[in-house]
């Protein structure tokens, strides 16, 4: 059989490359969106920002699992 | 001095004086004492008392004769306590928040002492990125907000209440009561866990990789080659001043999510 491309190395840093688009996507609208509510109310800025870190810190997890993930499953 | 200290330093070139790239092997060293019994002294572990030192160390000299009128060390001490107990336990906590000040300013000193041991000349590792550490500090915060809870609800109740949330038509219980128990028992710690590890584990590989490629152009590559060894120094100059940012955030994100569990399992039905 004759392959038209191949593939050699570790297809866990390819694996790790697609678990970072989704949470990064997440994050980038978690960061949007509070920049926006604090533009629109800046007094409100102390509860957005903790809710924001809080956002970050749960779809950030997602991205972490995909990196841990690429270490254990060798 | 500088051989003790170099002592402690993992080996930066291999026997034959060639350049080898840093392994995953890093995070594993060898045990400096009492080796092939259960108490081996790795590296890690020296880090670990050495920060643990040094934590006690400033909490001493910051607060040991606090003046009104704050000065120096007492003043930055102050400031990241008031950091803390501003930011997460009387924003998360609010009144009743008080009896866990102790435990969450304890909590970000720290994780923060360990994370920072990631960019300290003649350290440049992190005791967060072994997965000991941020396990048994995630399973401490699991006891924290379980035993709460319990205290405050009874068993029962308290179970019922996370795994029952209320306004659900009956027949979605069945989907949402596995999902809920799983990811506020098993998943919470975990990802506590996983969060803390993996940000200092990243942090660290992506110091090893542009500092020792750095290494690699301006030492071993010929030619024109070693001009990228400047761009490569650059960005691991600018990722150890992020790396520094990412101590400080990952250890206020631990404490905060730790607030916010306690919270939640001292909140009455929501």
């Amino acid at each position: 059989m004759e392959y038209l491309a191949e593939i050699t190395g570790s297809l866990n840093t390819i694996g790790y490359g697609i678990a970072a688009l989704g949470p990064g996507i997440g994050i980038g609208i978690i960061v949007g969106k509070t920049i926006e509510g604090i533009a629109r109310q800046p007094e409100a800025a102390g509860v957005l920002r903790v809710n924001m870190f809080l956002g970050i810190a749960f779809t950030e997890a997602l991205a972490l699992i995909g990196l841990v993930v690429g270490f254990v499953f060798t | 001095m500088i051989a003790t200290l170099s002592w402690l330093l993992p080996a930066a070139t291999s026997e034959d004086g060639g350049f080898t790239p840093p392994t995953v092997g890093e995070f594993f060293p060898g045990a400096l004492f009492f080796a092939n019994t259960p108490f081996a002294i790795t590296r890690i572990n020296l880090i670990m008392m050495l920060m643990a030192g040094l934590l006690c160390l400033f909490m001493v000299v910051a607060f040991r004769k606090p003046a009104l009128v704050p000065r120096g060390i007492q003043n930055l001490g102050e400031m990241m306590v008031d950091f803390v107990y501003k930011s997460i336990v009387e924003e998360i906590l609010g009144a009743n928040g008080k009896r866990f000040a102790g435990f969450l300013v304890g909590l970000f000193f720290f994780i923060f002492f360990f994370n920072i041991a990631g960019i300290l000349p003649l350290i440049h590792i992190s005791p967060s990125s072994v997965i000991a550490v941020p396990m048994v500090m995630a399973v401490a915060v699991w006891v924290v907000f379980n035993y709460v809870g319990i205290r405050k609800h009874g068993l029962g109740h308290y179970i019922a209440m996370n795994v029952f949330p209320p306004g659900v038509p009956k027949p979605i219980y069945l989907f949402i009561t596995p999902i809920e128990f799983i990811s506020t028992f098993l998943l919470r710690p975990i990802t506590l866990t996983i969060r803390l590890l993996a940000n200092m584990m990243s942090g660290h590989l992506l110091l090893v990789l542009f500092f020792s490629a750095t290494w690699f152009f301006l030492l071993e590559s010929d030619g024109l080659l070693k001009i990228f060894a400047v761009p490569s120094f650059l960005m691991g100059f600018a990722f150890t001043l992020f790396e520094i940012l990412v101590s400080l955030l990952q250890a206020y994100i631990f404490a905060l999510l730790a607030a916010v569990y306690i919270q939640g399992s001292l909140s009455e039905e929501h």
